[in-house]
């Protein structure tokens, strides 16, 4: 309990100082300074209005990716599953990819069609997984649904190179450069719509640490000590592709988070998932706001993508929690 | 108190039946042993003792309900299940595994208290178990892992005890341990219980009541000492065998002598 408490002033602290840092230098005191009014107060305005939409972005996609990957790696009980191995990730990465590549990404209203376009595309990918459970019911087992999943992963993956090799350089580019993942963010609006299915998704996972703790037994012993299988795995599955979804939307298909958080924290505090599932919603958010301040900042002006930061930083990382446990 | 009333079941509608026409009926205190070849319809027998498959004809009950009026948590209260074999995709501790038999207990948002540890603890007590608390479930050996399961199902508080196999990958100093342990359990806490096995001397040491099951159908039930016969052996599995009363062990004993000409 009080590791997950830890994590979550971590992640407070992150979001408290990472709009701090960037370009331009401004201060906390002069932040919350009362006495300046808003329209004058430039750092204020750095704060609110240039970077903390980023890191909130960064602690909703984080915090996302991570729980979807809990989710997933119980209900397979397979600890390589991620949000990408039923294919949600690539559904959306098409949807994406087709918008560019097609330039029919002229922003409606302030609104771009390609976080909109992610998420249709994703939502396509979660009935196809929908479909796949529904058959599972018939007597196939959770390695049918994960081979599924890694078979429409690949068939999405090759639509999506087919489309951009219909595309000219700068579409590929810029295909590309989304398919790194990006948390930058133009406005609170972007991140406010995502949020309505996330919250959904959250609150429906919160009924299930235990049945994911039982589950990770198997799915006779979960029955036999009193879970509805059948009704858990629909709403676990659909909760977290909705997750995986609502975060691509955001911030592309940033790799790693969702992989390797949810083991990041069980090495930190054990298998409940009553903690693992609060543990990587925190843990996944801040790590994903460190990592997005060393890809704006760390490379000068420019800029990195935020998805070649995560493993930089959380390969070394995990490594050393591995090491350290096994030692 | 538990009873299958001519029990059938088919997995698909159109297909053949791995259970046919079965009266099963378990009176409280007593343990009744599964007996029969490989693919006999034993695990499925199980599993519909234990409500997670529904017959296709016929009806089981505990009491005077059937199992399908109960929910998956009402009947999670009242029948626990100890599988062959189990394994965690996680780190568990032993504490944590026996723990999980709390769930039917429990609300969607109720934390395990004092009470629920008191019962894991002396459930962990109860199998011998307690020196292993905080031991990861996956570094145990293998009779370690199954006193741990049955643990988890004693915690689980239920009135029967339904177990698969429950010495089908232990050698023999486990197997021992864990015979023992049932009968203790039986003995001292009064758990009633059904057993499916392989071994008919274990069956022969614990069971008070025999079924014996081939192609899905009974073809023999009763008291062990009248169900296990060199006949009823000879029919299940088309072995040669000599059955006697072993005067040490004071139980029938089965020593298999050959296949059956």
């Amino acid at each position: 309990m009080l590791t997950v408490a830890g994590f979550g002033a971590v992640a407070i602290a992150v979001c408290v100082v990472a709009p701090l840092v960037g370009a331009t230098s401004i201060s906390l005191a002069r932040v919350f300074d009362r006495s300046i009014a808003f329209a004058d107060n430039v750092d204020a305005q750095v704060f609110f209005v240039a970077r903390l939409p980023r890191v909130l972005a960064a602690v909703l996609v984080g915090g996302s990716f991570a729980v979807a990957g809990v989710v997933f790696q119980a209900f397979l009980r397979n600890p390589l599953a991620s949000p990408d191995t039923l294919g949600v990730s690539s559904g959306a990465t098409l949807g994406a990819v087709v918008v560019i590549t097609f330039h029919i990404d002229t922003a409606f209203r302030g609104v771009s069609p390609v976080p909109v376009a992610s998420f249709a595309g994703s939502a396509g990918a979660l009935g196809v997984v929908y479909l796949m459970s529904v058959a599972r019911r018939r007597g196939t087992s959770s390695t049918v649904l994960l081979l599924g999943g890694v078979a429409l992963s690949a068939f999405l993956g090759a639509l999506n190179r087919l489309v951009q090799v219909v595309g000219d350089y700068t579409d590929v580019f810029r295909s590309l450069r989304w398919m790194m993942g990006s948390l930058d963010v133009g406005s609170y609006t972007d991140i406010v719509v995502p949020l309505v299915p996330m919250i959904a998704a959250l609150a429906a996972i919160a009924t299930l640490p235990r049945v994911l703790d039982l589950v990770s037994l198997g799915e006779p012993a979960a029955e036999s000590r009193g879970v509805d299988v059948k009704n858990a795995e629909r709403v676990a599955l659909i909760s977290a592709s909705l997750l995986t979804g609502s975060a691509v939307s955001i911030g592309g298909p940033v790799p790693f988070v969702g992989i390797i958080v949810p083991h990041m924290v069980r090495l930190i505090v054990g298998a409940d998932h009553r903690l693992v599932l609060p543990g990587a919603l925190l843990f996944g958010g801040s790590f994903l706001v460190v990592c997005d301040l060393v890809a704006r900042t760390a490379f000068g002006p420019v800029g990195m993508p935020v998805g070649a930061v995560t493993a930089l930083i959380g390969g070394p990382f995990f490594l050393w929690l591995l090491f350290r446990k096994f030692r | 108190m538990l009873a299958a009333e001519r029990v059938s079941f088919a997995y698909e509608s159109a297909a053949p039946l791995v259970v046919s026409d079965v009266t099963v009926a378990v009176r409280r205190g007593e343990i009744v042993g599964l007996l029969g070849p490989n693919g006999s319809g034993k695990t499925t027998m199980l599993r519909l003792l234990a409500g997670t498959l529904t017959p296709t004809r016929g009806a089981v009950r505990i009491g005077d309900a059937p199992l399908s009026t109960l929910s998956r948590r009402e009947l999670a209260r009242r029948i626990a299940v100890v599988p062959q074999e189990t394994h965690s995709a996680f780190d568990f501790s032993a504490l944590e595994i026996v723990m999980m038999g709390r769930y039917p207990h429990l609300g969607a948002f109720e934390l395990e208290g004092a009470d629920d540890l008191a019962i894991a603890r002396d459930a962990l007590a109860a199998t011998g178990t307690a020196a292993l608390e905080s031991r990861q479930f996956a570094t145990l050996s293998g009779g370690e892992k199954q006193r741990v399961v049955i643990a988890s199902a004693l915690a689980q508080a239920a009135e029967i005890l339904l177990l698969d196999e429950p010495t089908a990958s232990l050698d023999l100093g486990f197997q021992l341990d864990v015979a023992s342990l049932l009968a203790q359990l039986n003995r001292d806490r009064g758990v009633t219980m059904v057993v499916s096995t392989h071994d008919l001397n274990l069956a022969a040491s614990l069971c008070t009541t025999l079924v014996l099951l081939k192609a899905g159908r009974v073809i023999a039930s009763g008291t062990t000492r009248d169900v296990l016969t060199q006949a009823h052996v000879r029919e299940l599995y088309g072995v040669d065998a000599d059955v006697a009363l072993h005067p040490r062990a004071g139980h029938l004993t089965v020593v298999p002598l050959g296949r059956a000409q």
